[in-house]
């Protein structure tokens, strides 16, 4: 009897190695912070960033140990690479949580309803002889709406009847639809400041040297905004089951009819997220809005004639280009910064709202 | 037009029987939609050359404006090619150092966010990832100014103090923090959500079955992945890793207000005056001041810019198409599986 119960018992202790308890790797990381802040608190001045990395370092380097200890060297690697890919992740959400921080700290004094709704700038008083700034971004943000709202007139109907052709029209070994996609790709991987370069150098040769416009920037965005478009609907369009088309076609409804009333409408919200993504995207470009529309202090809602502001390029140039008074200047650069990212923060939950409210059920 | 429109609708044509007028307008609005974005692709080359080649062949010793155009040696350039080699130089470098400094990070986070997070936050997680991506590049680059430039000069002093025999860090030490480092960690950051979106996508391709072999064999988290995943997604990650650059390359604001550059070739990390101006930057920082000729001169710079990163996403594209895990059935394949 004795025999036949240690039997088992000792030939199991053989079988199972070493392990580390089981919430060791949370308290781990517990164990890592509070000694880094120790030896930070006693070494350094207090600093977020050292902190995080050296609690890092710390975790990596004790579990690493520990598991090599109580377990294997197999084990120690996997959570040690655990740790490390962990930690990457957390290394890409501070930037995102520092940029936001940075910029709503810095522009939210700025931020006020007379900032939105005056033309900024400064002005020459010829009374006292001074210049005074006033704080304002009107121009700014009815120029980007202006430019954006063109751009997405443009692009967005090629875009949808260019996915359209990929998907519904041609057959997949086709050579222009290969070549069309490819062109795609290619397109998407423009740089933004070329687009600008594209834009400019085509309207001066039309108009002369004097080519800035405001429309002349929505080409510059068109070129970028294009292949988004196509892409996003392209995807769309071919999660729509091929039953709903031929149960369509076997009807006798006439392709062009199938394709609106059937294929399109039911990837409708698909389509409009896609759409509205694509807005947020090139609403925060600046480089090709300030190549192809360059800036002004002036109020110009006329997309065909001269310069005109936008958010982005205002917040570049006020920062670069600062005017006597420096620190107006950059506060002007930050409420642009804010309401930018305000303006892209908008969008993307426009499009959220639409692909969960209006989403198909079959999806 | 007319041609493209029958050759494509013949092999439909059986299942429509007659065709309708309204069928006939729609299918030319499409075919001709496709056909404006090779219109368009080939309108930016034609454009740019058209405005930059004036600049390009012109004789730059003896123009007056081209010689003058920001030099900081003093003496003229002697041809369009000797001012854009210095350009097209920083172009490559800074993209390369947020290369370095971005891929791995942006590969680690989506293997956390494809293998090691819980299934249910994994969505949520790669969301925040895509927030990165809708972040003007204009926001960054003020953070850059503000919270990067300072945020690295203790470090930028003890590389210089420690490691400054290394070509990268020797040179006078900066003390603004306007520098290639600086540049290049912003610009890390903003390649970052591309990058992780792309890798992503094709960890999750793995085929499930090699996953779970590996695990019934007894294999950890860490040997799964490097035996199935890794293996089955390196081409994805080298061409993800191709068009971060691509989309680097063409980086204009973050590199434009942080660094202070100069017109050659450097490879020095740390310093304010000694790091080489990008193609893109250039152009921000000069395309006001100048005209004419000069204009000129920067649009062909952009011709260049243009050419490299066609050829890097291209190359990134054939990587894909060609060598990719299973090629052209891939989605299918995974779905399967």
């Amino acid at each position: 009897m004795t025999t036949s119960t240690a039997g088992p018992l000792t030939r199991a202790a053989g079988l199972t190695s070493g392990q580390l308890p089981r919430f060791s790797e949370p308290i781990g990381v517990v164990i890592a912070l509070v000694i880094s802040a120790g030896i930070i608190a006693l070494l350094a001045p207090f600093n977020i960033a050292l902190w995080l990395v050296l609690t890092a370092v710390l975790y990596l380097v004790g579990i690493g140990v520990a598991s090599t200890i109580v377990e294997n060297r197999r084990k120690a690697t996997d959570r040690v690479v655990r740790g490390l890919v962990t930690s990457a992740f957390v290394l890409a959400v501070a930037p995102l949580i520092s940029t936001l921080w940075t910029v709503v700290s810095q522009g939210i004094g700025v931020l006020s309803w007379s900032f939105i709704t005056q033309t900024g700038g400064t002005k020459f008083d010829p009374d006292t002889l001074s210049v005074v700034a006033t704080p304002g971004a009107l121009q700014a943000v009815v120029g980007t709406l202006i430019i954006t709202g063109i751009a997405a007139l443009i692009s967005v109907p090629i875009g949808i009847l260019t996915a359209v052709y990929l998907v519904e029209y041609a057959q997949p070994n086709n050579p222009l639809r290969r070549m069309i996609t490819f062109l795609v790709d290619v397109m998407t991987g423009i740089p933004s400041i070329v687009a600008g370069l594209f834009a400019f150098s085509l309207f001066s040769l039309i108009v002369g040297p004097k080519a800035f416009s405001g429309f002349s920037a929505s080409i510059a965005l068109c070129v970028l905004m294009i292949p988004i478009v196509v892409r996003s609907t392209e995807e769309m369009l071919r999660l729509v089951p091929s039953e709903l088309r031929e149960a369509s076609l076997a009807l006798g409804v006439p392709r062009s009819t199938t394709i609106v009333k059937i294929v399109l409408r039911t990837a409708a919200s698909g389509i409009v997220t896609g759409v509205v993504l694509a807005v947020a995207r090139v609403v925060g470009e600046t480089a090709p809005i300030f190549i192809a529309a360059s800036f002004t202090d002036n109020f110009n809602a006329n997309p065909f004639d001269g310069p005109m502001q936008t958010l982005p390029v205002m917040a570049y140039t006020a920062y670069s280009f600062p005017g006597q008074d420096i620190a107006a200047s950059q506060a002007q650069s930050w409420g642009a910064a804010l309401l930018l990212v305000i303006l892209v923060v908008i969008f993307n939950l426009i499009a959220r709202i639409v692909a969960t409210m209006f989403a198909p059920k079959s999806r | 037009m007319a041609d493209a429109a029958t050759t494509t609708t013949s092999p439909s044509r059986s299942l429509i029987g007659k065709r309708r007028a309204s069928d006939t307008v729609f299918l030319g609005l499409s075919t001709g939609s496709a056909i404006s974005i090779m219109v368009i692709l080939a309108g930016v080359a034609i454009f740019l050359i058209i405005q930059g080649l004036p600049a390009i062949t012109a004789n730059w010793s003896s123009n007056q404006d081209l010689a003058a155009i920001h030099n900081p040696l003093g003496n003229g350039w002697s041809s369009f090619w000797a001012y854009v080699a210095p350009l097209l130089w920083g172009s490559l470098w800074s993209a390369v150092i947020a290369m370095i400094l971005g891929a791995p990070v942006a590969i680690g986070i989506a293997l956390f966010i494809s293998h090691y997070a819980p299934r249910r936050l994994a969505g949520l997680l790669g969301y925040i990832v895509d927030l990165l991506a809708a972040v003007p590049s204009i926001v960054f680059g003020l953070w850059g100014i503000i919270v990067i430039r300072p945020f690295l000069l203790p470090l930028s002093q003890f590389l210089n103090e420690y490691f400054g025999w290394i070509p990268l860090f020797s040179g006078q030490v900066t003390s603004t923090g306007s520098t290639m480092l600086a540049g290049g960690v912003v610009l890390a950051v903003m390649i970052l959500p591309i990058v992780t979106s792309i890798t992503r996508e094709i960890f999750l391709q793995t085929p499930r079955l090699h996953e779970e072999a590996a695990l019934a064999l007894g294999a950890t988290r860490w040997e799964m992945i490097r035996l199935s995943v890794l293996p089955y997604a390196r081409s994805g990650m080298v061409s993800a890793t191709l068009l971060g650059l691509g989309r680097a390359l063409g980086e204009t604001m973050a590199i434009a207000l942080i660094i202070s550059p100069a017109l050659l070739f450097s490879v020095q990390l740390l310093t304010d005056g000694y790091n080489s101006q990008t193609i893109a930057a250039n152009i921000a920082l000069n395309f006001p001041i100048s005209s004419g000729i000069q204009r000129s001169a920067l649009i062909g710079t952009g011709l260049m810019l243009f050419v490299v990163s066609l050829a890097v996403n291209m190359l990134a594209r054939y990587i894909i198409a060609a060598t990719g895990p299973g090629a052209k059935g891939r989605k299918k394949k995974g779905k399967r599986s």
